[in-house]
């Protein structure tokens, strides 16, 4: 099967969403052959500003033009598209409530060789504490496409978090697909494994071990990590026997914190979070990286057979 | 309506600078010295240079201002409410808890703000954006930013004056409020800033740089005259300015940064700019008999 990088699907939508919508302005800091808002530029280069190697001027310059009604979407990588410029954004884009999308690609410890410099584990953790956030991550192709349209069309800060590791396609053009709303994939009661971005294919792998070995978990890809899909996650707890959270992320404010505090205050039950163990990342391919801190789908087949 | 005459220029930045006092007298908080020393400056924007309209704060072919130094807040209110904005009363709830008139402005609560601002540095990023919006929809509007020197110590300034530059964004003009003093002392011995150096910097960073003496109504208007008709190039006012300028007792002390007059210094402070509006009104006067 194809495998794609939701970071060339953002730049394949950001394309096409410039046609759609003319609004629509891409800013970049020297990295859009990286980011893959080269297509974007390559078609509307007089909506593409590149700020050079300045990310807090390429946010400030966003959150300036998000108040002409432009829709500025501002990549860069994770690492330096969050903590870099935290301020930056808490100031002059989530207080004042502007519509801009960050569109962070490099997320997360799959980015792989280069390091624990560039492999940010505590974007969702940052983006998520601040008041006004959308906070997304997308897991495949299609729904990548969808969020990076869907986002244009809610007027406000949005936070969206794109990998450099090349995933298959999951969905298909019958999902329904909705910013807040988890999607839901098979009904195994045997346990739910909660995923977000690169680890819901992992999931679905566990998936289809585990079905081998007669166990049927379910998988829900909560692709919108704030405002986090309640109803799903309890309807989940309910239905099933053990819950598992996994993401490419810090086990510290991400998703498996998102969704502990949906538990803890509406039905509270035991959740094992995966995920990256409040430790820096470090250099690797991102296979073997995955597997070193334990978020791959063998990782989840062991500790569901536990 | 523009307002062309100086000494009526120079009576709105009297009242802002009374209104100034009075914001910061009620809410018991503050910055006082950054406030008083841009009132000429305010004056002149919102009553000759900038193309607003108060009943109409969300015109799209408007001209903006971003208070860089968004701590000037007081002035920024006293401007608004001096143009129509909003009652001059409301000016008396500044920093309360049911304001809109926050300590830093935000641009949600007050019509009339253009971008939400407080945290240094940021401001000249913000302006350039909505000029290059400016340009990209051949609006024509122009953008002003308003500078503290203390904050030029902020890298993101010198990040955001390279964009204004390399996209030749000459609807833009940054005011640098060169009133010499930050918080914990002068620019010079803190960061080795002074007059010379920004102008230096902002030269070489590919501004058109105009120092003026930015007290003096006169020489502002001029200064906005220069940037209004330089092409190509962005503009920055270095506004030679006195902290606390207009209550003699808050010139050039850097304690009255932030800090609120007790019932004394204001009764003292207010005394002394009605003297001043009493000084300009004697001017008038001479002016319209002579």
């Amino acid at each position: 099967m194809d495998k794609i990088a939701t970071r060339e699907s953002f730049g394949r939508a950001l394309e096409e969403l410039g046609m759609e919508n003319k609004k629509v302005v891409v800013l970049d800091a020297d990295l859009y052959n990286s980011t893959k808002t080269e297509y974007f530029k390559e078609k509307y280069p007089e909506r593409f500003i590149n700020l050079g190697i300045a990310e807090a001027d390429m946010i400030g310059t966003a959150a300036g033009l998000a108040t002409c009604r432009k829709i500025p979407y501002a990549s860069t990588f994770a690492a330096f598209a969050t903590g870099r410029v935290y301020d930056q954004i808490r100031t002059s884009i989530a207080y004042p409530k502007l519509n801009v999308k960050i569109c962070a690609t490099h997320a997360g410890i799959t980015v792989g060789e280069d390091g624990a410099t560039h492999q940010m584990i505590e974007d969702i953790n940052l983006m998520r504490g601040l008041p006004n956030m959308v906070v997304m991550s997308t897991s495949d192709d299609l729904e990548t496409k969808w969020a990076v349209k869907e986002i244009a069309k809610y007027n406000g800060p949005v936070y969206l978090r794109l990998s450099r590791y090349k995933v298959p396609k999951i969905y298909d053009e019958k999902t329904k697909f909705e910013i807040g709303k988890g999607i839901q994939i098979g009904d195994g009661k045997d346990a739910t494994i909660f995923a977000t971005g690169i680890t819901v294919n992992e999931a679905l792998e566990a998936k289809r071990i585990l079905k081998e070995k007669d166990i049927d978990v379910r998988v829900v890809d909560i692709h919108t990590i704030k405002p986090i899909d309640k109803e799903l996650i309890l309807k989940c707890a309910k239905e099933t026997n053990k819950l598992i959270s996994v993401e490419d992320h810090n086990v510290i404010g991400g998703l498996g914190t998102a969704i502990s505090e949906v538990l803890t205050e509406n039905y509270p039950k035991k959740l094992v979070r995966m995920g990256i163990e409040d430790t820096f990342g470090k250099s690797g391919r991102a296979e073997d990286l995955m597997k070193y801190f334990g978020i791959d789908c063998n990782s989840i087949v062991e500790e569901i057979e536990n | 309506m523009k307002i062309t005459k100086i000494e009526a220029l120079e009576k709105i930045a009297n009242r802002i600078r009374m209104d100034v006092i009075t914001e910061v007298y009620y809410a018991k908080s503050g910055h006082p010295g950054g406030s008083l020393s841009i009132a000429d400056i305010m004056a002149v924007l919102y009553f000759n240079e900038m193309n607003i309209n108060e009943k109409m704060p969300e015109n799209e072919s408007r001209d903006r201002l971003v208070l860089s130094k968004g701590h000037a807040s007081a002035a920024l209110y006293a401007a608004l409410a001096e143009k129509g904005y909003f009652s001059k009363e409301e000016l008396l709830t500044f920093r309360n808890i049911n304001s809109n008139l926050q300590g830093h402005p935000d641009m949600t609560k007050v019509k009339g703000v253009d971008m939400t601002t407080g945290s240094l540095g940021q401001g000249l990023s913000i302006a350039n954006g909505m000029a290059m919006a400016s340009k990209m929809d051949s609006m024509g509007y122009r953008v002003y930013c308003i500078l503290g020197d203390g904050e030029l110590d902020e890298g993101q300034v010198w990040e955001a004056a390279m964009t204004s530059s390399k996209y030749k964004l000459d609807n833009l003009c940054a005011i640098v409020d060169c009133n010499g003093l930050q918080l914990t002392g002068s620019t010079d011995e803190i960061k080795g800033l002074n007059i010379e150096d920004i102008e230096q910097k902002f030269r070489s960073f590919g501004f058109n740089t105009i120092t003026i003496n930015g007290n003096d109504i006169f020489s502002i208007i001029n200064a906005f005259g220069v940037a209004d008709m330089t092409k190509d190039k962005p503009s920055v006012i270095l506004a030679k300015t006195i902290k606390g300028k207009g209550v003699s007792f808050m010139e050039k002390d850097v304690a009255w940064h932030g800090k609120a007059p007790n019932d004394e210094e204001y009764k003292k402070a207010i005394d002394e700019l009605i003297e001043k509006e009493k000084e300009i009104d004697k001017r008038m006067e001479g002016v319209n008999n002579g």
